[in-house]
């Protein structure tokens, strides 16, 4: 009997160890190294070792502030529009759907069986100078010769908002799908007019979605760069491109692993930042949760 | 329950109607709604069409970018291109490889999570909620700093292990929401009838499980197979599906990738809609 009540208690911890193994030296284990090789100094040649060498970090930002301020503005940008092009959508189709919400469901994550590097370089195809959309718009004089779309901030940011829009309109949809109609006929009984059902009932049951959505929309948008070497040009840089470059190419591995690790703070600041805004950890706990 | 599992859970059943607007204005703002619902939907679809018709552009060389006249050859030739196909290759193995490690390894966390109540199942969910919300290049550049600084040589066993490392979490995700709504009460019987703990796993649980398995699963396929930002990190020479395309954009993207990309999608298509329909068909 005790042996068996021994291994009822054990058997949670038995199920998770694997998975939490895989996750603990694959995840948890690459931060803490990444934090010590942004602490050290050297070069690829001669090895890196550990000094407490924080000048990295002041190197990063002194040389990449430009980078991580654009990506910091183009995620806010892109999260921005992925809001207003995304709610309606989800309102729609929670208040509205019908029988057919798994269908239009369905139809909105359908494009994301596309690669994303795939999907990305359709659009710059489809945005090229001399391409599909504005070929025709030139030729028949209706924009001048040198117009252009690709190369830009709007290009990059509209590319963004199209790869993340679903992160947007998933949970937004979900917090919606949950609102009890019941609430909604209260707030007509009580004699609110729809703009102050919407402002005053919807909006604030849809917030936790909303967070939701930001969240997994402003991190990744942020932190991309392949919309911005796909769909941008020189000037349009995000502090991705940087890491990737510090990474891969130049291969100064101290300096790359600080700006990764600025990058982070940035994002967990603005994260938190937001989260007190909305004036709740109750948000936290119920996206967590 | 978090946003993916309700998500996973799908539309709450039996919600009661809503009443229908009876004002004009109200009518005409349903309807502008679904006009601009219609019109996200073309523009999430405009690059995939792109991408299927100049799979059948008749072009020459690799210069795909003018739309020349109709032609099927490039699904004839589809795998003419050896060094694509090589990639293609290695992207279906290492999102099988991905599926079955973190489905088995996601099918555990998720049922101790949703069934036992025990200490540390806190720290668990908080990190796999660090690594769902985690921006990829952080994760691509954490391993990538492991994997050099023990010297790890880079390659096809590097991208498995950083992909099974990413979707492991969003299969528990799905897993725990299938388990926490099935009824134990039919465990309970199963046991009471005599069958071992094992026997009541293998025959009842987990059928009852195995929607949330397979969702979970193919969920991490999917995002082993599309991929780019953590592969490209930790691929050293290996190349997969999402790498070569990139690495073309430079010079050209041969109609063979629109000709892959849309036989991937047509896959996904067939599958998202068989399980929409077999999960209805489940559901009554």
């Amino acid at each position: 009997m005790k042996g068996s009540r021994l291994r009822a208690a054990l058997t949670p911890y038995l199920l998770i160890l694997p998975g939490g193994l895989w996750l603990a030296i694959f995840f948890v284990v690459p931060m803490i190294v990444m934090l010590s090789l942004s602490l050290q100094s050297g070069n690829i040649v001669d090895g890196f070792a550990f000094t407490w060498n924080w000048r990295n970090y002041l190197d990063g930002i002194a040389n990449h502030h430009d980078q991580m301020i654009r990506s910091i503005g183009y995620g806010l940008a892109a999260t921005v529009i992925t809001i207003v092009v995304g709610f309606p959508v989800a309102y729609w189709i929670a208040f509205r759907g019908g029988r057919r919400k798994n269908m239009y469901l369905l139809l909105l994550l359908m494009p994301f069986l596309v690669s994303f590097v795939l999907r990305t370089i359709s659009w710059q195809f489809f945005l090229a100078d001399d391409g599909v959309l504005l070929g025709p718009l030139k030729r028949i004089g209706l924009l001048p010769e040198d117009f252009h779309i690709l190369a830009t901030g709007t290009a990059v940011v509209l590319g963004l908002a199209y790869n993340f829009l679903p992160f947007m309109v998933l949970p937004i949809y979900v917090a919606l799908e949950r609102i009890d109609p019941r609430i909604l006929e209260a707030a007509a009984d009580l004699y609110a007019n729809r703009v102050q059902t919407f402002l005053r009932v919807v909006l604030p049951l849809s917030l936790p979605g909303v967070f939701a959505g930001v969240l997994m929309t402003f991190v990744p948008a942020c932190s991309d760069y392949v919309n911005a070497s796909i769909l941008g040009g020189a000037s349009n840089t995000m502090i991705g491109n940087v890491i990737q470059n510090q990474y891969l190419v130049t291969q100064d591995y101290p300096v790359a692993a600080a700006l990764s690790f600025t990058l982070m703070a940035v994002l967990l600041i603005g994260i938190f930042a937001y989260a007190r805004a909305l004036g709740s950890e109750e948000v936290l706990e119920v996206t967590a949760r | 329950m978090n946003t993916l599992e309700r998500a996973a859970a799908g539309p709450r059943k039996n919600a009661p109607r809503r009443r229908r607007p009876g004002r004009r204005g109200a009518f005409f703002r349903g309807r502008l709604l679904h006009i601009w619902t219609w019109l996200v939907i073309a523009w999430l679809f405009l690059p995939i069409a792109v991408m299927i018709l100049f799979g059948f552009n008749d072009t020459r060389g690799r210069y795909n970018q003018t739309w020349q006249g109709f032609t099927l050859r490039w699904y004839g030739e589809l795998f003419a291109i050896s060094d694509l196909t090589v990639a293609l290759v290695n992207s279906l193995l290492i999102a099988l490889l991905t599926m079955l490690i973190a489905g088995v390894l996601g099918t555990l966390i998720g049922l101790a999570l949703g069934r036992y109540r025990f200490r540390g199942s806190g720290l668990m969910k908080l990190v796999m909620f660090a690594a769902i919300s985690c921006a990829e290049i952080i994760m691509g550049a954490s391993l990538l700093s492991m994997f050099v600084t023990l010297a790890v040589p880079l390659g096809f066993w590097t991208i498995v292990i950083s992909h099974v490392m990413f979707s492991v979490s969003f299969v528990a995700v799905t897993v725990r929401a299938r388990v926490m709504v099935v009824d134990r009460s039919i465990e309970e019987a199963a046991r009471d009838l005599g069958a071992s703990s094992w026997e009541t796993f293998r025959l009842v649980t987990f059928p009852m499980i195995f929607p949330g398995v397979l969702a979970g699963s193919l969920l991490a396929f999917a995002l082993s197979i599309d991929d780019f930002v953590i592969t490209n990190f930790v691929s050293g020479g290996t190349v997969t599906f999402p790498l070569w395309i990139y690495g073309a954009t430079r010079v050209g993207i041969p109609p063979q990738v629109n000709v892959m990309g849309t036989l991937i999608f047509a896959v996904g298509v067939l599958i998202a809609v068989l399980n929409a329909f077999g999960g209805r068909r489940g559901g009554t």
